[in-house]
């Protein structure tokens, strides 16, 4: 009896065995709790605005943990590579306007010293950065597809606030291939065509995303709002024209052809679009520069809810150092790493006293260097004091313990167009002699008092300081520099190009930076830039 | 499920064994075990073959083994040095068998059991490349993690403790390392349990919460044939521990009991006040001078102090009426060298070993739990005491230090301490309170059960469970100037984890005498199931202020499921094959690609017994091992890696639109897929043994091959979500040689002399890591401090894994380096980062062990050496120290600097520089140690032992750093290993 009894349990037991093993093959199809996937997103309206705040994002934060902890890209730093801080490096301590003197870290001295290569780490941030962007806008237009939205049953409502973000993720789109373009020259092409997997893309040439650029901003101009008719911190028509501004001062550069007629046009554009210089220079640069008229798109930073290591968290605290008071930029202390030029000061001439834009410290810092090691000295080389994180009215930013910022940087602001406006004209735009001096006469009346420091007559060396004076450490250096040719080469040289404190001549393939070596190896399909 | 299973299943499975047991019938074996000189053996062990039955001997070497089942059995007898000795008898029920055993001298015991993979074989019989140490070969002293138990004693194995942090763990290394971005750690098996080696926050090692004085075992599966039959997991070896076991026996008590003084053997050679002063007045610049304290602080000796442990563990063991035991308790605690470091750890552990049916039936019940407190210094401070001014007082008066508790601290004009200076080590240490509490429990319910209807088969099943919880807080004062701004801290952490096991097997074994074979065949399934999770905690000020907030909860989630066969077959038992099979299903790969088939096969030829070898009189064994296997790797840190899944934002990751900020949904990057990565090893190997067994040992060749590698490397820009992924690329290969010997030159009744030595060559090598196997591939890694984003080692083809690179440095005639002058490789006239040299392997290309050990009488005296040879070390510390800019002074703030400074003033950083990557060879005497075993007291039923151990008494190093033993290669800030001296009593009732 027993034992019949234990057979049968014997049974059971193994019955159970059996079962249980079927049934636990389920046990594999596991999915993240707190995620979510594609579709999931995508069936739910009100996360398409979320997944585009991601995109606008991923030019002010650098992961998905604020400030740092989860990054988008890997490879460099996460602090190092914010969008806009690797941006700022690449056209700002390259260039005659800034230095950085934190030589243990990796790649900043050859920033200084002109001497990158493809393993570069912050050109590899650079380029990462830039395709991080634009694959994340390619996802998002996929998703925003008519055909998807019609399938996902959405109102009529929903459908027109979504093609409508699409429209602005092409937009952020264009304005990353456009940063490929100026930075890097070529680089692999991919669309909404293609999808996410095991594939290599095809190396396009400049004219190629030259043209693509242009076709995809005048695509998506009419489609967007009209100027300032936007959110804060979205794009609209103005900055489309801005970008094609931009880009039309410099097509010479880009595709050997230039086209200062479209420049001016656009330029024009945005001028007669409703925007007016700040009254106080000095407020583009502050804590509270969201109540400007003069931005046109803004990168935002904040204290409390948008928090990272880069853009203006990066350039208030890395430009403070030796006897500067921490506490009067609203921040915590300094990480003593940016100063400028003698060739910055110099844009100023004799004006130090009485252009408003002259914004330095000098105080126990030495204007000149002497010796090669002093580039990682930070009283050498006068400080920048135009970023901050106070308000108008002199409060500290809203992070009370100081250590992030609630400064919004300016990818485009209506000054530049004035500079962009002169500058084509002179160059044979078919724009107004006497309007461009007008403009210009607008930025130094600003900077001055009105009619102090007007100007009778201009021209491109003028042009060039002019820029200098009124959108240094900005990050339109470098391109400025390739524009007039002085970039490479030795007809212009500043402390530490080419290596020396004395400056030196650098080779011309430097206009352009290398494709990385890791996607070189990553995609049989690139060929380096010559010279790399 | 299944929880669900085991509530189901447990009352039915002991409902109906127990209503069985009664019926056993059984008798008694007596006797007394002897030598070959007639002088009785205690402690040797008498062991009913096929059973778990089992007892010790008596201090007259006398023993009882009751309820022994009736019939005809084999009473097996083994002590340590003698040649274990099978009888058969036949035990009639109800009466008293009495045999007398005389054991030989010998010294290998080929017939002993080795536990391998679900299941066990005897040590002749074994195909694979295994080694097992038993607890009296075990490392001495105080012992606070399980393997520091066998550091230095197995060939192909490197065992590095993680530092001299209480409960710091080791880095354990079976054969080089398999993968790159895998774990390399191998698997580890606690009494058939397979166990979460990950960690769990608020312990400094998982194993760490295993009491080693319950071990009674550990065997390493080194190559795949052996390791095979664990597939998904088995791809870096398996460790796998046997606890000890209750007996059937009279109650036995023993009780060990330590106390250890911690002695710190070496500080961080940095300048003392007045060398410091004068170099600052030497080359500084007004400012700095001006910075100048007037005192001379040694900033080590003011947050390091040598410190106490002490250990107690009582065991209590045997059977009451029909039911064997084994109950242990220890109590540790354990004071860093860092001060306020300790460690206090209490465990119990419960063993039953059951028998039914007519003990066709055992249960053997295991439950081990222990709780771990910690309170964790701030190991900040040992940088910081590394770099700090000597030249400060640790407090000063000035009115301005009130605000930080009177501590000293670098501030600027506003009186506000400077964000990038160095914080007062003594302050990190004093105003930060880091406590932990860490329960874990390990319980697994198994049962053998030899089934009835067909002779020669077994059932087996194990339910197992490993549970920890890990919970934490942290509060850091408002008065700490490390977090002034922040005006304190106060935070807490909370983690879950979870581990379940179901294993079923079936085990057919069936002697086919009339073709002189033997067969074997097992064939199971295992479901394991791992849950962590851990709920979000916003760090606060201790004003109660947010400062950051709270953000998503973590939980995850993965299964693995294994069927698994095996066939031993044996052929005039010299001729033996062995055949595994693994099929295996992981949730972290898709179910296109979840399926891993991972076989393996291995023959062994038991050469000196065959005839012809009989001619050579003094080989008493020789074996040839052949074998080949192939075992999947799926233990990357990311369960979802496959799944397309979009990731939320954290509350400070939000951005901006009008006025509203909106939580950020970002697609992860994933390859759809991603698969197993495979191992595959071949191995070949001999062992030995001379005079019967008084020379043994065994050399092993091994090639092990990972292809399809799971790495996190670059993927072509613009497809996918990030510019790294984490996919199948490329090939890692370790190559090498293992050789170990045992001698016994003497071997008398007072005398006993044992040596012990192995040696291991182990060469690794990346074979590819991309598609296009380009040789520009180059992932860069190992982080150095000093430089945000700057790394010192790199994957590259060609080249060990993490092998270094950097700048070659550049030489004056006299052999001294040229400050910033490195060799331009590409001869382009510039240095840059084409410039940087692939050179010197952080992992050591031979490492060796040797122990011996002398008894004499009653004295006892041993020591454990090991030498690590090739190494090479990137010396962090002096890197950054030994030039003058790291000074500082940009702001009012300034940093030591190393001694090397006074020999080889750079004026600049050099990190790059291959200067600092400087020879690590060592040989460290890990451990040497005294013994006494006093004559048994009260007519020999009380045993006492004392001992006085001396671990890490000293290395025999040209590195210039304070430890040319730390795993990765990079030395930085490490907590330094004390010399460790241990006075251990050891009681037997």
């Amino acid at each position: 009896m027993k034992k019949n009894f234990l057979t049968h349990g014997t049974i059971v037991l193994i019955a159970i065995l059996m079962l249980s093993t079927t049934s636990c093959m389920k046990d594999l199809d596991l999915s993240p709790k707190y995620g979510l996937n594609t579709e999931s997103v995508y069936n739910d309206p009100a996360n398409y605005k979320r997944v585009l705040a991601k995109i606008y994002g991923g030019f002010s934060l650098t992961g998905n943990q604020g400030p740092a902890g989860n990054p988008d890209i890997s490879g460099i730093d996460e602090g190092f590579s914010n969008y806009i801080r690797v941006l700022w490096n690449l056209q700002e301590v390259t260039t005659d306007e800034a230095v950085c003197g934190w030589l243990n870290d990796a790649g900043i001295r050859e920033l200084n010293t002109m001497n990158w290569s493809s393993q570069h780490p912050w050109v590899r941030g650079m380029y990462y950065r830039i395709y991080f962007e634009i694959t994340l806008c390619n996802e998002f237009i996929r998703q925003c597809d008519d055909a998807k939205l019609a399938d996902r049953g959405f109102s009529e409502t929903d459908k027109t606030a979504i093609k409508g973000f699409k429209n602005e993720a092409r937009y952020l789109r264009a304005l990353s291939y456009y940063h490929l373009m100026d930075l890097f020259g070529t680089g692999p092409f991919i669309t909404e065509a293609d999808g996410i997997g095991a594939f290599f893309p095809q190396q396009k040439d400049r004219p190629f995303l030259f043209s693509y650029v242009e076709s995809e901003l005048l695509a998506v101009e009419p489609l967007l709002p009209a100027p300032k008719q936007n959110e804060y911190a979205r794009v609209d028509q103005a900055a489309v024209w801005s970008l094609l501004s931009r880009m039309y001062l410099n097509a010479q550069t880009y595709i050997n052809t230039s086209k200062f007629n479209e420049c001016v046009n656009y330029s024009n554009k945005v001028i007669n679009a409703g925007y007016a210089l700040d009254a106080d220079y000095k407020h583009l640069f502050l804590a509270d520069n969201h109540l400007s008229n003069e931005v046109i798109f803004p990168i935002v930073s904040d204290g409390l809810f948008t928090q990272s290591y880069g853009v203006t968290t990066f350039l208030i605290h890395a430009a403070i150092g030796g006897s500067m008071p921490a506490s009067q930029f609203g921040v915590n202390g300094g990480w003593s790493g940016l100063r400028s030029t003698r060739k910055l000061y110099d844009a100023f001439g004799a004006d130090t006293l009485t252009d408003g834009r002259y914004l330095f410290y000098t105080a126990g810092q030495f204007l000149d260097f002497s010796a090669n090691n002093q580039l990682g000295t930070f009283t050498r080389g006068y400080a920048v004091t135009k970023w901050k994180n106070i308000t108008r009215s002199g409060a500290a930013g809203s992070d009370n313990t100081g250590n992030f910022v609630d400064t919004d940087f300016p990818m485009f602001r209506l000054a530049e167009m004035y500079l962009n406006y002169a500058e084509a004209t002179l160059r044979g735009g078919n724009g107004d002699q006497a309007t461009a001096i007008q403009y210009i006469n607008r930025l130094r009346d600003r900077a001055f008092g009105a009619g102090i420091g007007n100007v009778a007559s201009i021209d491109l060396p003028f042009i060039l300081n002019e820029r200098a004076r009124e959108l240094y450490w900005e990050g339109h250096r470098r391109t400025d520099l390739i524009r007039y040719g002085l970039f490479t080469g030795g007809a212009y040289v500043w402390p530490f190009k080419g290596g020396d404190y004395a400056g030196g001549a650098v080779s011309n393939h430097l206009n352009v930076y290398p494709i990385p070596v890791s996607d070189l190896t990553a995609n049989p399909n690139l060929t380096q830039n010559p010279g790399y | 499920m299944i929880k669900n299973y085991i509530r189901k299943l447990l009352p039915l499975v002991i409902a109906c064994f127990m209503s069985a047991a009664a019926l056993a019938q059984s008798g008694t074996v007596t006797g007394i075990v002897v030598d070959g000189k007639g002088e009785s053996i205690p402690g040797a062990t008498v062991r009913v073959e096929g059973s778990s039955q089992a007892v010790s001997t008596d201090m007259d070497g006398k023993f009882t083994l009751s309820n022994v089942k009736s019939g005809e059995v084999n009473i097996v007898v083994s002590s340590i040095g003698m040649a274990t000795t099978t009888k058969r008898l036949t035990v009639v029920d109800g009466k008293t068998t009495s045999f007398n055993f005389k054991l030989a001298d010998g010294r290998i015991n080929l017939d002993e059991a080795v536990v391998v993979g679900y299941g066990s074989t005897r040590k002749k019989d074994l195909t694979g490349t295994v080694t097992s140490i038993g607890e009296k070969e075990f490392n001495k002293g105080i012992i606070t993690t399980p393997d520091q138990l066998v550091t230095g004693k197995v060939a192909g194995v490197k065992i590095t403790s993680n530092g001299g942090a209480p409960g710091s763990g080791s880095r354990i290394r079976i054969r080089g390392g398999s993968s790159l971005s895998a774990s390399n750690d191998p698997l580890i098996v606690i009494d058939g349990v397979p166990v979460d080696n990950n960690g769990i926050s608020g312990s400094p090692n998982p194993l760490s919460l295993i009491n080693p004085a319950d071990i009674e075992n550990i065997t390493l599966l080194k190559d795949a044939s052996a390791a095979a039959i664990y597939g998904a997991r088995a791809a870096n070896g398996v460790l796998i521990v046997t606890t000890k076991k209750g007996s059937s026996d009279k109650l036995k008590v023993e009780y060990n009991g330590s106390f250890s003084y911690n002695d710190i053997v070496k500080f961080v050679d940095v300048m003392d006040g007045d060398q410091f002063g004068k170099a600052v007045r030497d080359s500084g610049t007004a400012n700095q001078i001006a910075l100048l304290g007037n005192a001379n602080t040694n900033w080590q000796d003011e947050i390091f102090q040598n410190s106490f442990t002490f250990n107690n563990n009582v065991s209590v063991s045997g059977g009451i009426k029909k039911l064997p035991y084994r109950l242990t308790l220890g109590v540790l605690n354990e004071d860093g060298i860092l001060r306020r470091s300790e460690l206090d750890r209490y465990s119990a552990s419960l063993n039953l070993g059951p028998k039914f049916l007519n003990d066709k039936l055992s249960v053997d019940v295991n439950v081990k739990y222990s709780q771990t407190k910690s309170f964790f210094a701030n190991q900040g401070a040992i940088g910081a005491a590394i770099a700090f001014d000597p030249t400060q007082t640790v407090k000063a008066d000035s009115a301005k230090y009130l605000p930080y508790g009177g501590y000293f601290e670098w501030l600027d004009a506003q009186n506000k301490p400077i964000t990038v200076a160095t914080r007062n080590p003594v302050s990190l240490l004093e105003q930060r309170q880091d406590e932990s509490t860490v329960n874990r429990m390990i319980g697994n319910i198994n049962l053998a059960y030899d089934l009835p209807f067909v002779k020669g088969l077994k059932a087996n099943l194990n339910l197992g469970t490993d549970i920890s919880n890990g919970v934490g807080n942290i509060f850091v004062d408002t008065t700490a100037a490390s977090d002034y701004f922040n005006k304190g801290l106060v935070t807490e952490y909370d983690q879950e984890k979870s581990n379940q096991l179901l294993d079923f097997y079936l085990v057919y074994a069936k002697d086919l005498a009339k073709i002189k074979s033997k067969l074997e065949l097992t064939g199971g399934y295992s479901y394991q199931f791992w849950e962590t999770s851990a709920p979000s905690f916003p760090n606060l000020n201790v004003l109660g202020d947010t400062v950051v907030k709270v953000g998503l909860p973590f939980f995850t989630q993965n299964a693995l499921i294994g069927f698994y066969t095996r066939l031993n077959y044996s052929f005039k038992e010299k001729y033996l094959f062995t055949f595994n099979l693994r099929n295996d299903y992981s949730s972290r790969f898709s179910p296109d690609v979840r399926a891993g088939y991972f076989p393996s096969a291995a023959f062994a030829w038991r050469l000196s017994d065959e005839k012809f070898m009989s001619k050579f009189k003094n080989l008493s064994d020789f074996k040839v091992r052949l074998g080949y296997g192939s075992v999947g790797q799926q233990d990357i840190n990311n369960d979802y890696a496959y799944i397309a899944n979009y990731s939320q934002g954290t509350p400070t990751a939000q951005y901006q639109f009008g006025n509203v900020f909106y939580n950020v949904l970002r697609p992860d990057e994933y390859d759809p897929n991603l698969k197993w990565e495979v191992t595959t090893t071949y191995n070949a190997g001999i062992d030995y043994g001379f005079y019967q067994g008084r020379i043994n040992g065994s050399i092993d060749l091994y090639q092990k091959s990972s292809t399809d590698l799971i790495a996190f490397v670059p993927t072509p820009a613009g497809t996918n979500f990030s510019n790294a992924i984490l996919t199948n690329i490329g090939e890692v290969q370790n190559k090498g040689l293992e050789i170990s010997l045992n001698v016994v030159p003497i071997a008398k009744k007072d005398v006993e002399l044992t040596i012990g030595a192995n040696l291991t060559y182990n060469k690794n090598e990346v074979i590819a890591l991309s598609q296009t196997k380009s040789d520009t591939d180059l992932v860069n890694v190992g982080g150095i401090a000093g430089g945000v984003g700057s790394t010192i080692q790199a994957f590259a083809p060609g080249y060990s894994a993490f092998t270094f690179l950097a700048y070659n440095q550049l030489y004056d005639g006299n052999g001294k380096p040229l400050e910033g002058k490195y060799e331009d490789i590409n001869g382009d006239g510039t240095i840059n980062e084409k410039d940087l040299v692939l050179n010197g392997n952080p992992e050591p290309n031979i490492f060796v062990g040797l122990n011996a050990n002398l008894r004499y009488k009653r004295w006892n005296i041993g020591f454990v050496m090991r030498g690590e040879f090739g190494s090479e070390m990137y010396n962090n510390v002096s890197a950054l120290r030994s030039n003058f800019t790291s000074v500082g002074g940009s702001v009012k703030a300034l940093n030591n600097l190393s001694t090397d400074y006074i020999n080889q003033p750079f004026k600049t950083e050099q990190i790059l520089s291959n200067y600092w990557i400087q020879d690590a060879t060592f040989i460290r005497m890990d451990n040497i140690n005294v013994a006494y075993q006093f004559k048994p007291l009260n007519n020999g039923k009380i045993g006492l032992g004392l001992s006085f151990t001396v671990q890490n008494a000293f290395v025999i190093t040209k590195y210039d750093g304070i430890d040319p033993e730390i795993a990765g290669g990079i030395d930085n800030n490490l907590y330094p290993r004390p010399r460790i001296y241990t006075l251990g009593v050891n009681l037997k009732i």
